[in-house]
């Protein structure tokens, strides 16, 4: 019982992952038509912005104190973060907290990029062939992840989460079953992407805005007679899945730290997930996620890797295989959308 | 140009220009047997990816998968029968055949993007296995390769086993430098022959009349199916060749051949030469393998030396505007180049080169368009 809570947990956060990313994919599709390949790419940006603005907060100044010695006999270097030495308690607290904190930088940088890149290729590649789309935002990706290697190194970079919640909890003790332990992160990780998820849908289903996005999915056309400028909206959309990405970047961070390259790991299962959840449906693509996520995590335990090796390996193709053949739109998929 | 119409005089000259090969390269310091062969390996691979991609219309994001059984099924013919290349590179082509009836039969069932999708996915799950429980096979990551201790059943039945590993030849002939590298051309003339005979006939018509409307195809009564499958299987065989001649230049086979990394890089060689086109994919191949090792080779100092004949101040401009487009940055020039040539020649390398064409014989570009199909509207 134990390992089953456990691994249902770690599968709804590699599913929250999943998620978000593959989220903001089939809001593109769903929009502009487009098949974005760099999706991961901004993924990989937003972890990036978690980088940096925790680097920011980290530049320090050093000074050197004669006084007092170092166990080596050299003079002792004294290293104070600047906001640190601005700013007293309340800089020492940005800089446990910047990862979260850097969501707050993430969102306006993944904003102008997303912007930036729907009106600079995308748009150009509405009337253009998926194949070509897919080629083009690829090479946009190699494109990204080499500006990104060239100026952080291709290794790794460990960024910390907040101490405060560097431990575990008991999640055991909550639903009145033995000691389970899980980090305490994993579990923010979780909330958070419930959070976002049910922010964009909401946006989608309750708002004015978000209704005329709709309809323009439905009927594009119609809803550019009526004098809508839907192609601005569709930007903006386009906008809110990079900062989707993005942000699940950003607090992926303490999980598992990022490198130029952690983009493309996931875009390539998160276009299972897509395809799985019916492209262009929201609400099959946060489906699929989590399925495929919980799906992936119980594959691994290793009662079921003893009696089909390798399943855990293989899992996750071997259902989105599955679906596409018996379920010709995936599991939520709109009719018309992508039939044949 | 008319004569150029003819295929077997373009036949020709696609043969002398890739057996000349060590001749026109070495100006550019490419002259190199093992770089050579990757060109004409990759050629293959690409002539193939193109009959299903170019031709057919369907766009497979798993063929590395082939080009890597392909690998596997040749060293394991090493291993057990005999070192003579010939039999490697015909048990490649057809475990590859078969490998790719099975995953074509179930992929074609889709089109479009979701056809992609699938045969990612059969990919992923081969590279996925061959690392973990398939590892008695591939070896895992070490990567399978020869032993000492390999039976050889053929060979010891024929011969006494000398000291060391035998390495792969080619009916004695040791397939090592240049030797290996005229093996790999002989196959790719081969290969680009049968391309264009399939692209010349009846059965190469149909293929492309399904690229251009599949539902009209199956209006007039024909069934698709098997002819997607002819070009999907044909087009696995070719990257099966492939993969052979890989592990029979160098017999060490790994699994991150079949990474989809290894697929995207041959859709990228086919669009950059030109999809549809018969040379383009040899074209594409060759810019990208020369491109991978020219341009990684290169660092500052190559660079100050190249553009020394400057007056200094420009130099250290120049090299520095340069440097992170070579040595580790060449992925960043291939993504680039790449986006360049998706954007403003989506024909790719030899729609540049009918443009220019075109352009001297004052002829409007459209009517070169010879042979190549757009789909009805």
């Amino acid at each position: 019982m134990d390992q089953f809570v456990l691994q249902l947990l770690n599968g709804l956060d590699k599913g929250a992952a999943y998620a978000l990313i593959a989220l903001g994919l089939t809001l593109v599709f769903g929009t502009l038509g487009v098949v974005n390949f760099a999706h991961g790419a901004l993924f990989m940006i937003g972890a990036f912005c978690a980088v940096v603005f925790s680097r920011l907060l980290q530049l320090e100044t050093v000074t050197v104190d004669p006084e007092k010695l170092t166990p080596w006999g050299s003079p002792m270097e004294i290293r104070t973060p600047l906001v640190q030495a601005w700013l007293g308690d309340f800089g020492a607290f940005l800089v446990e907290w910047s990862v979260p904190l850097s969501i707050l930088f993430a969102i306006p940088v993944m904003l102008l990029i997303g912007i930036a890149m729907e009106r600079g290729l995308i748009r150009f590649f509405y009337r253009r062939t998926h194949a070509e789309q897919i080629l083009v935002t690829f090479g946009l990706a190699i494109v990204l992840q080499e500006i990104v290697k060239a100026n952080f190194g291709a290794n790794p970079i460990p960024v910390a989460t907040p101490p405060a919640l560097s431990g575990s909890a008991d999640v055991g003790s909550w639903i009145g079953l033995g000691s389970i332990y899980y980090p305490w992160w994993r579990l923010i990780y979780l909330g958070f992407a419930l959070v976002v998820v049910g922010m964009v849908v909401s946006f989608l289903r309750f708002t004015t805005y978000g209704m005329v996005v709709r309809a323009g999915m439905e009927d594009r056309q119609t809803v550019g007679f009526l004098g809508i400028d839907i192609q601005r909206r569709f930007t903006v959309v386009f906008a809110i899945a990079a900062v989707v990405a993005g942000v699940a970047g950003v607090m992926y961070t303490p999980i598992v730290p990022p490198n130029y390259n952690i983009g493309m790991d996931f875009l390539v299962l998160s276009f299972v997930v897509v395809v799985v959840g019916g492209m262009g449906s929201v609400s099959g693509a946060v489906l699929a996620g989590f399925l495929l996520g919980i799906l992936q995590s119980f594959a691994a335990m290793n009662e079921i890797k003893n009696i089909i090796p390798g399943i855990d390996q293989v899992i996750i193709y071997l259902v989105a295989v599955v679906v596409l053949l018996t379920m010709p739109r995936g599991l939520l998929g709109r009719r018309g959308v992508m039939e044949r | 140009m008319a004569i150029l119409r003819n295929d077997l005089v373009r036949l020709a000259l696609f043969a002398l220009v890739v057996l000349t090969m060590p001749v026109w390269l070495a100006p550019i310091g490419a002259a190199y047997p093992d770089l050579m062969q990757k060109i004409a390996i990759y050629g293959i691979f690409a002539i193939g990816f193109n009959i299903l991609f170019g031709m057919t219309g369907y766009l497979s994001f798993g063929h590395a998968a082939f080009l890597g059984v392909g690998s596997y099924a040749a060293v394991w013919s090493f291993k057990l029968l005999t070192m003579s290349v010939i039999p490697a590179v015909l048990f490649a082509v057809v475990v590859a055949g078969l490998f790719a009836a099975v995953i074509g039969f179930v992929s074609l069932r889709r089109s479009g993007i979701y056809f992609s999708i699938l045969t990612l996915a059969f990919a992923q799950m081969s590279y996925n296995l061959a690392y973990s429980v398939l590892t008695p096979i591939t070896n895992g990551e070490t990567g399978l390769q020869l032993a000492l201790d390999d039976p050889r059943y053929l060979d010891a039945a024929f011969a006494t086993a000398g000291p060391g590993i035998p390495p792969p030849n080619l009916f004695g002939e040791q397939l090592a430098g240049l030797s290996g590298f005229f093996f790999c051309a002989v196959l790719l003339i081969l290969c680009f022959y049968l391309a264009m005979r399939i692209d010349r006939s009846p059965f190469g018509m149909m293929l492309k009349a399904i690229k251009s409307n599949q539902t009209r195809m199956a209006y007039t009564g024909f069934n698709t199916r098997p002819y997607t499958l002819a070009a999907f299987i044909i087009s696995g065989m070719y990257a099966g060749l492939a993969g052979g001649l890989l592990a029979a230049t160098d017999p060490l086979a790994g699994a991150e051949r079949m990474q989809w990394t290894a697929s995207g890089e041959v859709v990228l060689m086919t669009i950059l030469g030109g999809v549809g086109t018969l040379v383009g994919p040899v074209v594409g191949a060759g810019v990208i393998k020369y491109f991978e090792n020219i341009f990684s080779a290169f660092h500052e100092a190559k660079l100050h030396e190249a553009f020394s004949f400057l007056p200094d101040g420009l130099e250290n401009l120049l090299v520095t505007a340069t440097a992170p487009f070579v040595g580790e940055g060449w992925h960043l020039t291939l993504g680039v180049v790449f986006m360049l040539i998706v954007i403003f020649l989506p024909g790719g390398l030899m729609e540049g080169v009918r443009r220019i064409r075109g352009a001297f014989t004052r002829r409007p570009a459209g009517q070169e368009e010879r042979g190549r199909l757009a789909p009805a509207e």
